[in-house]
């Protein structure tokens, strides 16, 4: 019967209703079983049984969890979600990633503190830290002491950000990730995970949040689920510019890239500005000849866009044009003529 | 103006021996330096979210020393200092982090520093004692300096400073009388040498950028652009104008000392030359001559003003006119394409 259920989830591809269906029929029966030798619950709950009752439910935890992660990762991008919007700041990835090309020897993921600020429906994560942590197959062990000093050297800099959550690198969520994030419910409410896949799994880095929430029959076994939710990036203005520089760097072979002069610059930004242009005119002409259907919103866009460039006559135009022009001129001048003074009276010094 | 972060001497003693043991110092030990995508995200955030009021935000560059260029691997900011934290010791918070930072590998050695700039203006005597303090201890530390407004304004800009080996060679002396500057033939314009950045980022973070790309929105703000020039170039200018002002004030200073020289040399022979008319007209009479006397004593010189702040000053003022000129350059060819973007609708 146990195994029936189990094959049917691997295979089918089922409707989500369907599937809850079957997953409340598989909790419920496994719930029979559970009561009969009142054993530790889906997922391990904080505090543990002893170690015999492990070992005999190990085959069922372990095809439970397994089983579970299966259904997470189908429900991820289905399911409602429920609770804060996570957004993400761009340092903080580049920090995971970072931290986790140095990691030690052996060790398979990293893990760390999530700093930031939260309200009432997001939470705004804009620094990290990893925390060095054992891991093996039956015990895990953080050096809370050290993420303790961490955080309180980071809020000497920054005194408004706190602790809400914590990282970990890899696709899954193990049962020591529950275990890890007990202990980060010690240190603020309601913490967030944040898992990043570095592994590259599925050819992408999977950048996800969960939030922990209470699962279960109550009076009975009371286990621990992770409810995804919805992952934003959020840039400062600053920090979007900075990340477009960085974005130059996939082009090069040798992954490097010079910062650029400042006429450069302006020609570079033409270019884009260029490049869009085409695309836009491609569009139409598409439309034109009827290859593509039109759309009336995308054509109030480019009503919006011809409109924008001001309609001013000509001799107007060449008025601003060339106050603006001689106003540069003659700041270049002056410019120019300080740095000459500047030059000869060092010269007239050392005479 | 609060001082830079110190360097540590006891964990650099070490690397100090190898360096001095091994080759010969040689003209720019550093070529090029590289950066990782990680320290430019980093710093913008620190100042994005500390240095909004206040002057300057500044943090500490770790990193190795590859051959003869320099990479920074990561960094960690430095918190404001304020006048109520009596308490706060720099110095420990540094070497905690940099301790707690070497439990998870990262980079322990640190390379330099970092400073935010408003509209350019950091070339200032506090920044040269942290620089030089940072150079004495390490040779290849470079100090960053990024800035913000011009970030904004549409491209990243950071720029590496190092003291040349004659400034160097001056600090260390602390002899900024004119002569001995005359004698190190110094000009503001060798006393800073900008050392070229490449940006390096690794194949996973690479990954990530990829991801970024697809998944954030596009910016609805495009400032590189941007036509309005005026604010910006008032107060560059204005800031020009208060610098010239000082160096007005300098080099008035210097040239009052110079009279009060040339004067006090005439009265010096004016003064002996009367001596020695009184003593010949006193042995033609047979007086004995008046007792020598010491004249530096009657005489004494005027003190010679330090030059040190004219040649900060004339480096400052020079960096407003590059940052000016760079400024009006890009505007004059934004105004440009926009008469090509009008000749071409109308």
């Amino acid at each position: 019967l146990f195994q029936g259920h189990l094959k049917s989830f691997l295979i089918c591809d089922l409707e989500i209703e369907e599937m809850f269906f079957k997953f409340k029929n598989f909790l419920l029966i496994r719930e029979i079983h559970v009561a009969n030798v009142a054993s530790t619950g889906f997922c391990q709950p904080p505090t543990s049984a002893g170690g015999q009752q492990h070992e005999s439910h190990g085959d069922l935890r372990s095809l439970s969890s397994s089983l579970f992660i299966i259904i997470l990762h189908f429900l991820y991008e289905i399911m409602a979600v429920h609770g804060p919007v996570v957004k993400i700041h761009p340092v903080v990835l580049a920090s995971i990633v970072d931290s986790y090309e140095r990691r030690n020897e052996g060790a398979t993921r990293v893990i760390g503190t999530l700093l930031g600020t939260t309200d009432k429906h997001s939470v705004e994560v804009t620094n990290c830290f990893s925390v060095p942590h054992n891991e093996s197959e039956d015990e895990v062990a953080v050096d809370m002491e050290f993420a303790k000093n961490m955080y309180e050297l980071h809020k000497k800099v920054s005194p408004s950000e706190v602790i809400i959550g914590w990282y970990a690198t890899g696709y899954d969520i193990t049962e020591h990730s529950v275990l890890i994030h007990e202990y980060y419910s010690r240190e603020a409410p309601n913490p967030i995970h944040l898992t990043v896949d570095t592994a590259l799994q599925s050819n992408k880095m999977n950048i996800r949040a969960y939030v922990s929430s209470q699962m279960g029959v109550p009076g009975k076994t009371v286990g621990v689920m992770f409810t995804p939710l919805t992952v934003k990036y959020v840039y400062y203005d600053t920090e979007r510019i900075g990340v477009e520089l960085l974005q130059r760097t996939r082009a090069s072979p040798s992954r490097t890239n010079g910062l650029t002069t400042d006429l450069a610059q302006v020609a570079s930004a033409a270019g884009r500005v260029q490049e869009m242009l085409t695309t836009v005119l491609s569009y139409i002409e598409d439309i034109l000849s009827g290859k593509v259907m039109a759309d009336n919103s995308v054509g109030r866009f480019l009503m919006d866009l011809v409109n924008k460039v001001p309609k001013i006559t000509a001799e107007d135009f060449e008025s601003m044009l060339n106050s603006n022009i001689n106003d540069l001129l003659m700041v270049t001048y002056l410019a120019n003529l300080t740095q000459a003074q500047i030059a000869l009276n060092e010269k007239l010094v050392v005479l | 103006m609060c001082f830079g972060p110190f360097p540590l001497h006891q964990t650099m003693a070490s690397r100090k021996e190898s360096a001095a043991s091994g080759s010969s110092p040689l003209e720019t030990p550093v070529k090029q330096i590289q950066i990782d995508g990680l320290v430019v995200l980093k710093i913008i955030k620190h100042y994005q979210e500390e240095g909004q009021g206040s002057e300057v935000v500044q943090g500490v560059l770790l990193g190795l020393v590859v051959e003869d260029s320099l990479e920074i691997t990561n960094c960690f900011p430095f918190p404001q200092h304020t006048e109520d934290d009596v308490d706060f010791d720099e110095v420990q918070y540094q070497m905690e982090m940099m301790r707690s930072l070497r439990h998870v590998n990262i980079d322990h050695l640190h390379v330099g520093w970092y400073q935010s700039t408003y509209y350019g203006s950091f070339v200032s005597r506090a920044l040269l004692d942290s620089q030089f303090s940072y150079q004495h201890a390490i040779e290849e530390s470079v100090v960053l300096i990024y800035d913000p407004i011009k970030t904004a304004q549409g491209s990243l800009c950071l720029k590496a400073y190092r003291l040349t080996p004659k400034l160097m060679e001056i600090c260390k002396e602390k002899d900024f009388s004119p002569e001995g500057l005359k004698k190190a033939c110094i000009g503001f314009e060798i006393m800073f040498e900008e050392v070229p950045i490449v940006i390096k980022n690794s194949h996973l973070i690479n990954v990530l950028l990829l991801d970024l790309q697809e998944k954030s929105t596009v910016a609805d703000k495009h400032e590189l652009l941007n036509l309005s020039s005026s604010n910006h170039l008032e107060k560059s200018l204005q800031l020009l104008m208060d610098r010239v002002d000082d160096m007005n004030q300098d080099i008035g200073k210097y040239n009052t000392y110079c009279r009060n020289l040339s004067k006090q040399q005439q009265q010096k022979q004016q003064y002996l030359q009367r001596r020695q008319q009184e003593n010949t007209q006193r042995q033609s009479r047979g007086e004995p001559p008046l007792p020598e006397e010491d004249i530096s004593k009657m005489f004494k010189p005027p003190q010679a003003p330090p030059r040190m702040d004219t040649l900060l000053i004339a480096g400052q003022v020079n960096n407003y006119c590059q940052n000016i000129k760079e400024f009006t350059s890009q505007n004059l060819g934004k105004l440009f394409m926009a008469e090509a973007l009008q000749g071409h609708s109308s």
